[in-house]
């Protein structure tokens, strides 16, 4: 199986689902001959042409706006928000309106699109090009999010995404695009939407993450094996909307033990939402109170190394977090 | 933009453009009658308390038969707003259909009744509207109309919106997009003059839509909506320039709205008595009589019977309509994805 980092996983997808269904069309800021900022579509112009690979105008509330009308009219656009921190304008678009199209129409009309938003810190980016802006779409009805956090999972899930008939946001943490690697067969595999996935199995403590927190739990989740031989079971939510509600309370009713790590600030978050899945139908299971990881709540996240640093939930936090959840 | 070729003089002849001939503009004239009917009808089910809301399409008749008798309704779309019940009328939507959506009816055929009047989509020809945001419409219009070019079909679409929606950012977006991809849309602004209360020198500061389409590399007109002659003409050549892959236009029809923005509204807390007055001058259906009459296509008999037969359909929709139930509660889950509600496994 060829390992791939999680951007290649990305293009290779993209590519390969390009090649499959003319139907399907990439429009976004400097996506063109550029490749994008993040080279997701580097070649792709050469390969599939200016009409297929289509460089907007800088106005984010038109590329969905846009996407979205072609979607109703039979195609399967990929639009690509350059950073998540930009999506702002087209919150309406997305929110008000394609989120809608399905229900405000009785069936009637949908929109199949899959907009890909690189999103998240640690990367340097300061208050603009930092954020976790997942909570506003897991929070609407009529929209799916997904977040894979490894390379397998990206290409199964965006393969799933891209075909699936309602809007979904395609959340790819730009910090794990060269960082993480992995294997990802180039077989034409899918992955479920609103699934999760148990990573590391365990049975002392549940961890449930996603995205770049997932690697910081992995490393937390081995740091706390070695030294306190405390074993964590670490659940890869995945899909945010729906969020996996069974395999949390099936992991935490093993464990008794539940702590939610994420990237975004904890105040009415999904972290917010797992823990009141686990307190509404996982009660009777818990040994302890749910413990959440997240970051202090001020505006996502400061430019300056130390700051940064200081902001994100890292491994050795989160294992300290570990040992003391299993000691109550 | 070119003058209506109608005269003033009563021996005047009526030299129409072609694809408008004497009989489609008297059935144009039936369906403003029946229109016209139908909109007091809704109002007065409004003040009877049957009818939530309702926004008048009284003033803009003449405009939206106009555009739709310029398209053809077998292959092309239309993105609508709020204020289009004319141009439901003339693509085929049935009285008794309208008059369900306004009293959110068992079987209303839009949206099941889950969203206001004349939005959902319509499930005879591609007509849709998602939404009561202003302007929203507009990219989504262009997204319609770049699929169709990107399929080689021939289709137009055509995108109403007001005088109130052109100032939003999704205008400028739409229309500039549009005009560097040269994608098949025609935009077409009704414009009355008033976003609500807000009059349009408070909206934008030069007074004419149209005059935009020059930033943006595209042709724009500007027309009296209530000269339905001159109306079609601006709007079927903007359609054949998109049908024959030279792209989108803009047609500004300087309407006047009748009665206030909606049943909630009341323009005398924002209307001049004289300018309340001035624009009942505008009215397109009286402004219309007198033109198929000037030019004998019209006599007393035929519009009798057009508007008795217009009050009589409007009758029986309203007694077909309010016969209906409300739709069943259970219905309201149904739809939010493919694959069911979409909430959390848990729940």
């Amino acid at each position: 199986m060829p390992e791939m980092t999680l951007i290649e996983a990305v293009r290779e997808t993209l590519r390969s689902e390009m090649r499959r269904d003319p139907d399907i069309f990439m429009m976004g800021e400097d996506i063109g001959p550029r490749g994008g900022v993040f080279l997701a579509s580097e070649g792709f112009v050469e390969e599939f042409g200016e009409d297929r690979v289509m460089n907007t105008p800088l106005a984010e509330s038109s590329i969905i706006g846009i996407a979205l009308g072609a979607a109703v009219n039979g195609m399967r656009p990929v639009p690509e928000i350059q950073f998540a921190d930009f999506v702002w304008p087209a919150i309406n678009q997305l929110v008000g309106e394609a989120a809608r199209v399905r229900y405000g129409t009785n069936g009637g009309k949908t929109a199949p699109m899959t907009v890909r938003v690189p999103y998240g810190g640690g990367v340097r980016g300061g208050l603009y090009h930092s954020q976790s802006i997942e909570v506003l779409f897991a929070h609407t009805p009529g929209l799916q999010v997904i977040a894979p956090a490894t390379p397998y999972d990206a290409r199964g899930l965006l393969r799933a995404a891209i075909r699936s008939n309602d809007p979904t946001v395609f959340l790819e943490h730009k910090r794990t695009y060269r960082l993480v690697r992995g294997e990802a067969p180039d077989e034409d595999y899918l992955e479920p939407i609103g699934k999760a996935d148990i990573k590391r199995a365990g049975s002392d403590v549940t961890l449930i993450t996603y995205g770049l927190m997932l690697h910081h739990s992995l490393q937390a989740a081995e740091m706390v094996s070695q030294s306190d031989g405390i074993e964590a079971e670490v659940v890869d939510l995945r899909t945010l909307r729906p969020i996996d509600g069974e395999t949390i309370l099936d992991s935490v009713s093993r464990t008794g033990r539940a702590m939610i790590v994420q990237e975004d600030t904890g105040a009415v978050s999904v972290s917010s939402e797992v823990s009141a899945i686990i307190a509404a139908e996982g009660f009777f299971d818990l040994d302890a109170p749910v413990m959440r990881v997240t970051p202090p709540e001020i505006p996502p996240m400061p430019f300056s190394p130390l700051q940064e640093a200081e902001f994100m939930p890292s491994p050795e936090k989160i294992a300290a977090g570990i040992r003391q959840l299993d000691e109550i | 933009m070119s003058q209506s070729p109608i005269g003033t003089a009563a021996e005047t002849d009526l030299r129409l453009p072609p694809g408008l001939s004497q009989e489609r503009l008297l059935d144009a004239y039936r369906t403003m009658c029946l229109s016209r009917a139908l909109d007091i009808r809704i109002w007065t089910l409004n003040r009877q308390g049957k009818a939530a809301i309702a926004a008048s399409a009284q003033g803009h008749e003449a405009a939206q038969v106009a555009t739709v008798m310029a398209t053809d309704p077998t292959r092309d779309r239309y993105l609508i707003y709020y204020r289009q019940l004319t141009a439901m009328l003339m693509l085929g939507t049935t009285p008794t259909e309208m008059l369900i959506q306004f009293l959110a009816r068992d079987g209303e055929i839009l949206s099941g009744a889950r969203q206001f009047p004349l939005h959902g989509a319509h499930p005879r020809v591609d007509l849709f509207s998602f939404s009561n945001v202003v302007g929203t419409q507009l990219p989504q219009a262009v997204g319609v109309a770049l699929a169709d070019k990107m399929k080689g079909r021939d289709a137009v679409t055509i995108s109403f919106f007001g005088d109130g929606a052109a100032s939003q950012g999704d205008c400028h977006e739409a229309m500039n997009f549009a005009g560097i991809h040269k994608v098949p849309v025609v935009f077409l602004c009704e414009n009355n003059r008033y976003a609500i209360s807000v009059p349009l020198e408070q909206q934008m500061p030069v007074g004419s839509i149209a005059s935009r389409a020059f930033a943006y590399g595209i042709p724009g007109v500007e027309v009296d909506g209530t000269d339905i002659v001159a109306s079609y003409e601006a709007v079927k050549e903007a359609v054949d320039r998109a049908r024959s892959g030279g792209g989108a236009s803009l047609v500004e029809l300087r309407v006047e709205r009748l009665l206030p923005h909606t049943t909630d509204d009341d323009h005398t807390r924002y209307r001049s008595e004289e300018d309340i007055e001035r624009m009942r001058d505008m009215d397109p259906l009286p402004i219309m009589e007198q033109m198929l009459r000037r030019h004998g296509i019209l006599d007393d008999a035929t519009d009798a019977e057009f508007k008795e037969s217009a009050r009589r359909a409007v009758d029986d929709a309203t007694d077909e309509a309010e016969a209906l139930p409300f739709p069943p509660v259970g219905d309201m889950y149904s739809g939010v994805l493919e694959s069911g509600m979409g909430g959390n496994s848990h729940a």
